[in-house]
């Protein structure tokens, strides 16, 4: 009896242990969301709101600058994430060789750019490119160029040096995922695969990648999940210029919610978007990772 | 045999670029904050004798004291409040859990599916409506509780003994008594890791306060950095500058605590 007791007692404590935790999110995580779906579906400012259905959501169709900034950012996605998972793989898979000399160097050397906050990298990137900026004088200096190339100022090249800062910030911190993941795999997988004669790029193939399969879609995850909520890198780079050539979905929100007269409701459909978004292109990858 | 050779330093020629590359813009950062914005434009990469008139400059421009000071004090609040809250829920989820914990578990988990843009209009409606613009108090609150931060408290608990629970029990120890003598001690680098984590988020956010902190009073090196380059013609030392002054404290941290920081990026995927 009394330790029947003690087990409802103890199951209390537990509870008073996980309640305040677990109220902080519903309030700041699901109660939001919630309102965020609420609002998308009405019209107006302040008390005088009215419930209008889907028609912020048909409005999403026939604006401009979201399908701009939706195919800005499905842009990035395409090229930076494959590019940069690529790259992190490779690294990884060098660095995980025990007789690699300066190892413990390379690998601090590649995580760095991970301990700078992503305002100030963008604002070093910003300042690297510039127009007058140290990598058209030094191409200048190098007699690659004649005359400096408008970096930020050229829809194309301001896609790519935000493609190219985002490749920086983010590889090290992928190969670190990698790193940890090649740890757990077996030396002896290898050993074997050495004697039966596979060369270190056919190790690669067979062993390495359907090893690392799981966390390469964990990583994808995450790349994906931070590309379409890009905001601080293209704000700070390019200002979503030239001519909104660079302006994410984030970015937009934000403008529509705090830099034009207030569109609350119409900011919050284009939220509820994202959010979706970042759910369904989830699941797909999941999916996609389970085939085979 | 040649061919192993050249394979070799092929690896060794990748690797040294990719370092070059990924430590030059800091490296560059650095110099520049020392140089005159002619000298930065002009390709210079090595150290000047600017410093002291960029200092001068920038704390003509900026209130930077100011700025690390609130940078420093919210991300301090943020992560010890953060760690208390999410360390004592990690532990109660799998010290005693039940089909009925482990639920809700799951449910905080989705949590993590949900994008910051998605919920910034309703946060900053709320904060408004509680009066809480400009203050650290709207700075902490939505990261005061993370599914991230509770897991990782919970995968570490697993660790953690039953025999010294049930021990310390007998001997009298209080539930909570539990927690904090026996657990906290033990789990030094899991509070760490969580440390890094949640201090680096709080430090580099950006679009939260450029929502919430509003007066220039309250406004963190981030959004500082931020405005250096809005308007005026781009005074390149001085930014430099700020912009070191904003990455050298996490630099050193990340310096001194390589190993939890690494297990921190890592501790999603055990």
């Amino acid at each position: 009896m009394s330790s029947i007791k003690l087990k409802t007692k103890q199951n209390l404590v537990g509870w008073t242990f996980v309640l305040p935790a677990s109220l902080l999110i519903c309030v700041f995580y699901f109660y939001p969301i919630g309102r965020a779906i609420y609002l998308s579906l009405q019209t107006g400012i302040g008390i005088n709101m009215q419930f209008v259905g889907l028609m912020n959501y048909k409005r999403l169709f026939v604006d401009k600058l979201f399908k701009t900034s939706l195919t800005n950012v499905l842009t990035y996605l395409t090229f930076q994430v494959p590019l940069m998972l690529i790259l992190a793989l490779i690294l990884a898979y060098i660095l995980n060789d025990k007789n690699l000399k300066l190892r413990g160097f390379f690998r601090v050397a590649l995580f760095l750019p991970c301990a700078t906050s992503l305002v100030s990298y963008s604002l070093i990137f910003r300042s690297m490119f510039a127009l007058d900026g140290f990598v058209n004088t030094v191409l200048i200096k190098l007699n690659l160029l004649n005359n400096p190339i408008n970096w930020l100022g050229n829809p194309l090249t301001a896609k790519i040096v935000i493609v190219l800062a985002l490749t920086w910030r983010w590889t090290g911190y992928n190969m670190i995922f990698y790193l940890a993941g090649l740890q757990n795999i077996d030396p002896s997988i290898f050993e074997a695969a050495v004697i039966d004669g596979a060369n270190s790029i056919t190790r690669f193939f067979k062993i390495t990648l359907p090893m690392l399969k799981p966390i390469i879609l964990l990583t994808a995850i995450i790349s994906t999940n931070g590309t379409l909520q890009l905001f601080d890198e293209t704000v700070n780079i390019t200002s979503g210029g030239p001519a909104n050539a660079t302006v994410s979905i984030s970015q937009y929100i934000y403008r529509l919610s705090f830099q034009y007269s207030p569109q609350f409701p119409y900011a919050a459909a284009m939220s509820v978007f994202v959010f979706l978004l970042v759910a369904v292109l989830a699941l797909v990858q999941m999916r996609v990772g389970d085939q085979r | 045999m040649i061919r192993r050779r050249s394979l070799k330093f092929m690896k060794y020629l990748f690797l040294t670029v990719a370092a070059l590359i990924s430590v030059f813009p800091l490296y560059w950062m650095f110099v520049s904050a020392t140089n005159t914005s002619m000298d930065v434009l002009g390709g210079k990469l090595l150290p000047g004798k600017n410093l002291i008139t960029n200092f001068k400059m920038l704390s003509a421009r900026a209130n930077v004291a100011q700025a690390m000071w609130n940078s420093l004090r919210n991300s301090i609040v943020a992560t010890v409040s953060s760690l208390i809250i999410g360390s004592i829920a990690g532990y109660g989820f799998e010290i005693y859990h039940d089909r009925g914990k482990d639920l809700l578990m799951s449910f905080l988990l989705l949590s993590m599916m949900i994008p910051f843009a998605a919920i910034m209009i309703p946060l900053f409606m709320m904060i408004g409506k509680l009066n809480l613009l400009n203050t650290t108090t709207a700075f902490v609150l939505p990261t005061l509780s993370t599914a991230f931060i509770i897991f990782l408290f919970r995968q570490s608990a697993r660790f953690f003994q039953q025999e010294i629970i049930e021990a310390a029990r007998i001997d009298g120890l209080s539930e909570l008594g539990i927690f904090v003598r026996m657990y906290i001690p033990v789990m030094r680098s899991t509070y760490a890791t969580a440390g890094i984590i949640t201090f680096m988020a709080a430090w580099n956010n950006y679009l939260w306060p450029l929502i919430i902190l509003q007066s220039p009073k309250s406004q963190t090196m981030p959004l500082v950095l931020s405005k250096l380059v809005a308007g005026y013609v781009t005074d390149y030392g001085l930014l430099m500058l700020a912009v070191s002054l904003s990455v050298l404290p996490i630099i050193v941290i990340f310096l001194i605590l390589q190993k939890n920081f690494a297990e921190g990026v890592v501790a999603s995927v055990k």
